[in-house]
């Protein structure tokens, strides 16, 4: 069973023209997320992150700006293969909304497609593993490791 | 000696590395495993696993025993123990993303206030 949504929220001591800086421009989206960013902000727009191994190859993800709507909304479709156009069913959606508050900017983030890509139900959990918790699923078996050792041990 | 509480960065860093990932994952499956044994399983050469093991045993991750001849890397339980309630703590890739984006706009923000404020003192101060 995959899930098919990531969400979050988050509350922003900043006004939303900021977040929406930090969330579209280049120089800062290089601080929050890829190593090498390419993007051009406006709906069918085209962008590429980078992220660079220290061991291995660099991996590209590209995607394309569905809707932006400064500073209140940005919505890309990501995570397809490359000479594809990107659809539901092989691009899972990012949706940032923005809304003011007293205390400045509630961010909120949903990743949704996940469930419905055409790829095996392996590679779903594995994308959604690496999106949402790289390492929960080490996690599981760090932790069924460790208490099968503690066992092992008492045992004579 | 190691300091007992592992650094949540340095594990952070060690953990996030996808090759680092994949040789843990071989010895929890292993229990242990000479360095061209798990070079087999990874698409990196040789020397590349030799270094990730490194680090690795930096963080108390693996011990490498001596037999003879032989190295073999035996994962460290106790710091598997520990390693577990850390990543536990660990928030997912988006959280991590999130709180960068709310730290990096906090930054620009309160820094454009105190621009601001620069401003304001400048135009109130008496010729």
């Amino acid at each position: 069973m995959v899930s098919d949504r990531i969400e979050r929220e988050i509350v922003i001591d900043a006004p939303p023209e900021i977040v929406w800086d930090v969330l579209t421009r280049p120089d800062h989206i290089k601080a929050w997320f890829a190593d090498a960013v390419e993007i051009e902000v406006v709906p069918g727009g085209r962008g590429r992150f980078t992220w660079v191994q220290d061991a291995g190859p660099a991996s590209t993800v590209v995607l394309r700006v569905e809707r932006a709507d400064p500073p209140r909304y940005l919505s890309y479709r990501w995570n397809f293969p490359e000479g594809e156009e990107p659809r539901e069913g092989n691009a899972p959606l990012v949706e940032f909304s923005l809304s003011a508050e007293a205390s400045g900017t509630r961010l909120r983030l949903v990743e949704s497609g996940i469930g419905s890509l055409e790829r095996s139900e392996d590679d779903k959990s594995r994308y959604h593993d690496d999106h949402t918790h790289g390492w929960d699923a080490l996690l599981a078996k760090l932790v069924d490791y460790a208490s099968r050792q503690r066992r092992e041990r008492v045992q004579p | 000696m190691k300091t007992a509480l592992l650094d949540e960065d340095e594990l952070l860093a060690a953990a996030v590395d996808p090759i680092r990932r994949a040789l843990i994952d071989e010895l929890l499956e292993r229990g242990e495993a000479t360095a061209s044994a798990l070079a087999s399983t990874v698409p990196v050469s040789r020397q590349a696993v030799s270094k990730h093991l490194a680090v690795l045993d930096r963080i108390g991750f693996v011990e490498p025993r001596r037999t003879g001849r032989e190295v073999r890397y035996v994962l460290r339980v106790e710091r598997v123990d520990e390693a577990a309630a850390a990543l536990a703590r660990v928030a997912s890739a988006w959280d991590r993303r999130l709180r960068r984006i709310k730290h990096i706009a906090e930054s620009l923000h309160h820094a454009s206030l105190s621009q601001e404020d620069v401003h304001h003192l400048r135009e109130r101060r008496p010729r």
